[in-house]
């Protein structure tokens, strides 16, 4: 094709928008503390359920905590008082569901789709779960080994490396160091101490539960009140300590040898929830990196060729925010790859964004928004995170009418506090023959081997 | 065992047209979210690839993200993200596909960005090197810089077929995509893109008529070309085992992938609807039999999964394709007890069938998948669309709860009996590195 003649008057406007939907929320707390959300909404004839509990380590025991919470999340489906774990998994999946647990470093979550009339025989086997499961022994030693040889195969992974650097390098001996459990401390976990986690911290205190989809709210709490009843009323939840900002580092580059990639991660404290400068951030965040049409991916993708899909974006944990900038980069450009992504950054921060793309973000993210929450499964595990952090659903539509009022010059603000180079981490994972010398030419670096076992 | 198959069909009816440039087009409105999706199928995939020219259908899904008659470069994203939607593409054995969901306001500028570049992508000099480079580090990221990266569904196919089509790499060798120009990129343009050759399917919150007018106001002015000939990718029967062995220097466990032939998805659908179902009966969660004895009973594997067709979509697929089980395994369990084990646990599904009590859960679990895929108005869309280009009736995505509900055990069981071991491809990973 000859260079085309560009007419985008062509380009059809933007009609009407329709007015967002508002969920429609029922709330109530059990007697036993659990919190139960139930969200009815048309669509496919399915529910989805989360059950989020609050599973944070103390910085005391976060190396064992972890290690115990990665067999459990396995082991607590190996059988109960009543079912052992293929009557449980049969139960489950007579009504389409599978039950799926896992954690990170606030919670445990139980979730599962089902069909709707499933709702009283799924919620039996979740009471059994949470209140008899036995962590039978041969199936905890299986479990065990194969959660070894899995974290084996992670560490295996340049993303995990990489991920697992940078938390280390932020946030030190705090419990959220701990991406990856020490595949030596996993293997000294017994059912006793399973057992034990399990009575101390599988609480309906600081408990949701969440219900949405094809479900009557009343029927619901019926269910959930009978079902539930038997979990334990006593008992307070953990949640981790606060999170001190990291110190100032050099670049910490983790030679892998031979790697035909280098990758590149950036992390920062960011804005909580509930701060006013959130939205400012989000906004900025996603001109600077967040979606395709930003700067950051128009720079070293689009112009350059130098990495497939680079981004930013903003995450939450209870006890501190992240911002994180990612792009996995051909080994021969590393350095420059940084350069330009330090100079977007820098631009960011000192320099104010245009009208377009401020607006351009703001559509994308209250569209983002709309989508995200526009299946039972997105709007139940929105919904399980939200009051997970102590907030409701109408923190939803909160945040949406923040996001329309922010100007270029808050952008900017929080851009300099958040996206500044100098508030950010930096590591990079590549061959440290290839890569050193060029990433030494933007400032100092320190060369250290991968973790092949996290401090234990 | 409730059955929402024909409930789905009702609540979302398909409505179809064909522009006389050829262009199929289908409706799927569902008013219910202020949501559409806008999809373009093309007939083109990986295994229309000719000799020298690996990795092109994908290396061209790329291209069209790079401008078009009256949209720059970077432009085309803007306009669908600055209305608030999201955006991708993707490349598959069969057929390359483009899609939007956006607030249902945004429909006309979608159709306009879809009809625009199916017109005239902007295939220039400078955005096809841009996107050689972005592309190799795609398969850097995905392939060459981790472990298992290739394994199995790059792996796998030079074992279990024969032909050029179903053998080669289809993210492309380095050579092939560096060696590519831009006369290649208008050729292949030119025969696969042609209106004739696509599917536009539209879904979610839209009237009928107001959207064929739009359709047409955009898409009537793509010049019309002939459709190419439909590829040939069938192939016969393995008559034999066949076994191969890779090595990877990134690997910390070995792992094993198994394929054997199936049904034809299309031409005998109903027998392979048996095979849908066993395919979920084998691996398809906690309860299911290679889970149970892999893992738990003989505790050799860490992990396994079966699925249909190499990217796991069984219904997006032509023949010839395969039923794959992967395993990952303890570096201390031999290879061949793995094998055994799986091949026993078929042969017990064709020697002794299988309860229907034990059927109907699975039958449950799979309707909860597909029902959890049509929630999403973009993965309703794209289940339409694909059953319009692969099958010819869009209607079939809607059916298929209550057609997998009608599967009987010695449906089952027959399909069991067409996995011999002496007609399976094996495909060894072994780990030869550590996990530096």
């Amino acid at each position: 094709m000859s260079a085309p003649v560009l007419d985008m008057s062509l380009v059809p406007p933007l009609g009407e928008p329709r007015p967002a939907l508002v969920p429609e929320v029922h709330e109530t707390t059990l007697p036993n503390g659990l919190r139960l959300v139930v969200v009815p909404r048309p669509g496919v004839p399915l529910i989805e359920l989360r059950l989020r509990v609050p599973f944070a380590a103390t910085a005391r025991t976060a190396a064992a905590h972890t290690a115990r919470a990665s067999v459990l999340t396995g082991a607590v489906l190996m059988g109960t008082a009543a079912h052992d774990q293929l009557e449980i998994a049969q139960l489950l999946q007579a009504h389409g569901g599978e039950m799926s647990v896992s954690d990170d470093a606030d919670r445990l979550l139980f979730s599962t789709t089902m069909l709707p009339t499933g709702l009283g025989p799924v919620l039996g086997v979740l009471s059994e779960l949470l209140t008899s499961a036995t962590y039978p022994g041969g199936e905890v030693q299986a479990e065990r080994d194969r959660v070894v040889e899995r974290i084996e195969i992670a560490r295996s992974q340049p993303r995990t490396i990489a991920g697992t650097a940078l938390a280390t390098r932020r946030y030190g001996a705090h419990p959220y160091g701990q991406q990856l459990p020490s595949a030596a401390l996993v293997a000294a976990v017994t059912p006793a101490a399973l057992r034990k986690l399990h009575r101390e911290r599988v609480r309906p205190a600081g408990s949701t539960l969440v219900l949405v989809g094809d479900v009557d709210p009343a029927a619901a709490l019926d269910l959930v009140g009978t079902a539930l009843a038997g979990w334990a009323t006593e008992g307070t939840a953990v949640t981790a300590p606060p999170v001190s900002a990291a110190p100032a580092q050099p670049l910490q580059l983790v030679h892998r040898p031979g790697a035909v990639q280098s990758n590149l991660r950036l992390g920062g404290q960011a804005p909580g929830r509930t701060d006013p400068q959130l939205p400012a951030l989000r906004l900025a965040s996603m001109v600077f990196g967040g979606y395709f049409s930003s700067r950051l991916v128009e720079n070293i993708r689009e112009r350059r060729g130098y990495t497939y899909s680079p981004r930013s974006g903003v995450e939450h944990l209870l006890a501190g925010s992240s911002v994180t900038v990612e792009a996995d980069v051909a080994t021969a450009v590393t350095g420059p790859a940084l350069m330009e992504t330090v100079y977007e950054l820098g631009r960011m921060a000192l320099t104010p964004v245009t009208e377009a793309e401020l607006d351009s973000a703001r559509r994308y993210l209250l569209g983002t928004m709309a989508l995200g929450t526009a299946t039972h499964g997105g709007m139940a595990s929105t919904l399980s995170a939200l009051f997970g952090a102590g907030l409701s659903a109408d923190w939803l539509a909160e945040h949406q009418r923040a996001l329309l009022t922010v100007g270029i010059d808050e952008v900017t603000e929080a851009s300099r506090r958040w996206l500044a180079p100098s508030a950010l981490t930096a590591v990079v994972v590549g061959d440290a023959d290839l890569v050193a010398d060029q990433l030494r030419v933007l400032g100092p670096v320190e060369v250290s081997a991968p973790a092949v076992e996290a401090q234990s | 065992m409730t059955s929402d198959g024909p409930d789905l069909t009702l609540r979302h009816p398909v409505e179809r047209f064909t522009l006389d440039n050829g262009l199929r087009v289908v409706l799927a409105p569902d008013r219910s979210v202020p949501v559409v999706a806008v999809s373009v199928y093309y007939d083109v995939g990986m295994r229309s690839e000719p000799v020298g020219r690996t990795g092109f259908a994908h290396l061209f899904e790329h291209m069209m993200f790079q401008g078009s008659a009256n949209v720059p470069k970077m432009e085309h994203a803007r306009l669908v993200q600055a209305a608030g939607g999201t955006f991708n593409g993707s490349t598959h054995q069969d057929y390359t596909n483009y899609f939007q969901a956006l607030p249902s306001e945004a429909l006309e500028r979608a159709i306009f960005l879809e009809a625009d570049r199916m017109a005239a992508p902007a295939i220039t000099e400078e955005n096809l090197r841009n996107q050689i480079d972005v592309v190799k580090e795609e398969i850097r990221v995905n392939v060459l810089n981790r472990p298992y990266g290739a394994f199995p569904w790059l792996q796998l196919p030079p074992i279990a077929f024969e032909s050029f089509a179903n053998t080669h790499d289809g993210y492309g060798s380095f050579v092939d995509l560096e060696s590519s120009t831009v006369e290649d990129a208008t050729d292949f343009f030119s025969r696969y893109y042609a209106p004739a050759n696509a599917v536009l399917c539209i879904g979610g919150d839209l009237d009928p008529a107001e959207a064929e007018v739009l359709v047409r106001r955009w898409f009537d002015a793509v010049p019309a070309r002939p459709a190419p000939p439909a590829p040939v990718v069938g192939e016969p029967s393995p008559t034999a085992a066949r076994r191969g062995v890779v090595e990877d220097p990134l690997a910390p466990l070995p792992a094993v992938a198994l394929g054997w032939r199936v049904p034809d998805p299309v031409g005998d659908l109903d027998t392979y609807l048996g095979t849908v179902l066993l395919t979920e009966l084998l691996s398809e969660g906690d309860a299911s039999r290679l889970e149970r004895r892999l893992l738990h009973t003989d505790r050799v594997a860490v992990g396994q999964s079966s699925y249909l067709g190499l990217f796991g979509d069984p219904f997006d697929v032509r023949d010839a394709t395969l039923l794959v089980t992967e395993v990952h395994h303890s570096a201390d369990v031999p290879v061949d007890r793995v094998l055994t084990a799986v091949h026993e646990e078929v042969d017990r599904v064709a020697t002794d069938g299988v309860e229907p009590a034990e059927l109907a859960r699975v039958q449950a679990r799979i309707e909860a998948q597909l029902l959890q895929q049509a929630d999403s108005v973009l993965g309703r869309t794209l289940a339409f669309a694909s059953a319009e280009l692969v099958h010819g009736r869009a209607e079939l995505a809607g059916e298929l709860a209550g057609r997998l509900a009608r599967v009987t055990p010695e449906q089952v069981r027959a399909a069991a009996a067409g996995l011999s071991p002496d007609t399976a491809a094996v495909l060894e990973l072994r780990a030869t590195g550590g996990s530096k």
